[in-house]
């Protein structure tokens, strides 16, 4: 969708559909899952690096220009996500960040008061923040209010493929939010990520539900449909639903 | 002296620099980070940036993930 691109922090891409390069099982196969998405930004995570050790996923990433966003994956506190923000803008040169501060293991659930507290940090200290945040319009416009420059609430937790298990609240974000929003986390199949573009979201960012499916590439390619599908549908203005039935075809005469 | 890299303990000449000690992870050029006890160093300051005893290196990179 050329004539409509996504517009971040100034910046505008084709897609509107993200893909995360977690979960997948080698580097060839997330490699032709990339392509197939025509993703244009992508998640990578920042650790320790063991001596020798070399992931590859920078290089897939240059070679086929798509631009890596680092996160802070992980983090439970706002100093350890500032920090791991830093490293990730040192690292590779870039000072957009998809902020995660998550408050436990068994949810990964954003800690929103860590949350609230990095992005003000963040944004203070120059960085493009993109926040991980839950499916709470409050704290979607706070994050807003300090300054991030889009809000990315999650459908259902991250993993679980439970796919938007609050739309309404998605709704009241959209109709609330001063910059993109990005549907984050939950997504299961297609037609989930359809459902998050007619709630009006502006962008889908997902990976498990590709990286894990029995065959990644194939889709991949239906997400970046069903974005499109989803995207126009919202644009076209769907019908009001109606109680009774309405005939589409003239009456009869006798 | 001795300092700690990516939790390991390395024994160092005196007067070691950051950029020594990238040199011999084989650290790429490219994609790296340092946080010098739990701060972030800049890779333009690595080569003036002199180790004391016990300092503690954490060398990061982008893996998949996210």
């Amino acid at each position: 969708m050329a004539d409509d691109p996504l517009a971040i922090a100034g910046r505008q891409f084709g897609s509107r559909l993200i893909l995360g390069t977690g979960g997948a099982g080698n580097l060839a196969i997330l490699e032709q899952a990339l392509l197939a998405a025509q993703t244009e930004l992508t998640t990578v995570a920042i650790r320790r690096m063991d001596t020798g050790a070399r992931t590859g996923v920078l290089e897939l990433l240059v070679r086929h220009g798509i631009e890596p966003l680092p996160n802070t994956a992980g983090c439970r506190s706002a100093a350890e996500a500032v920090l791991t923000a830093q490293l990730g803008r040192e690292a590779l040169q870039t000072s957009w960040v998809k902020l995660e501060v998550i408050a436990d293991d068994r949810t990964l659930l954003p800690d929103p008061i860590e949350l609230l507290d990095a992005a003000e940090q963040l944004v203070d200290d120059g960085f493009t923040v993109l926040p991980y945040t839950n499916d709470d319009p409050v704290l979607a416009g706070k994050l807003a209010d300090v300054g991030c420059a889009a809000v990315m609430p999650l459908g259902s937790p991250i993993g679980t493929g439970l796919g938007i298990r609050n739309p309404h609240n998605i709704e009241m974000i959209v109709a609330q939010a001063q910059v993109p929003v990005v549907l984050d986390a939950g997504i299961g199949t297609a037609s989930e990520a359809a459902q998050a573009m007619e709630l009006g979201c502006d962008a889908v960012l997902l990976a498990t539900a590709v990286t894990r499916a029995d065959d990644p590439p194939r889709m991949a390619e239906a997400m970046r449909l069903a974005v499109q599908a989803g995207r126009h549908a919202r644009l076209a203005g769907r019908i009001p639903q109606r109680f009774w039935a309405q005939a589409s075809s003239p009456d009869r005469t006798p | 002296m001795t300092v700690i890299v990516n939790g390991q303990r390395w024994e160092l000449p005196d007067g070691a620099t950051l950029a020594d000690v990238l040199g011999r992870l084989g650290a790429p050029s490219a994609g790296v980070a340092v946080a010098l006890n739990g701060a972030v160093v800049p890779r333009a300051s690595w080569t003036a940036t002199s180790l004391h005893s016990d300092a503690q290196i954490d060398v990061f990179t982008a893996v998949q993930g996210g």
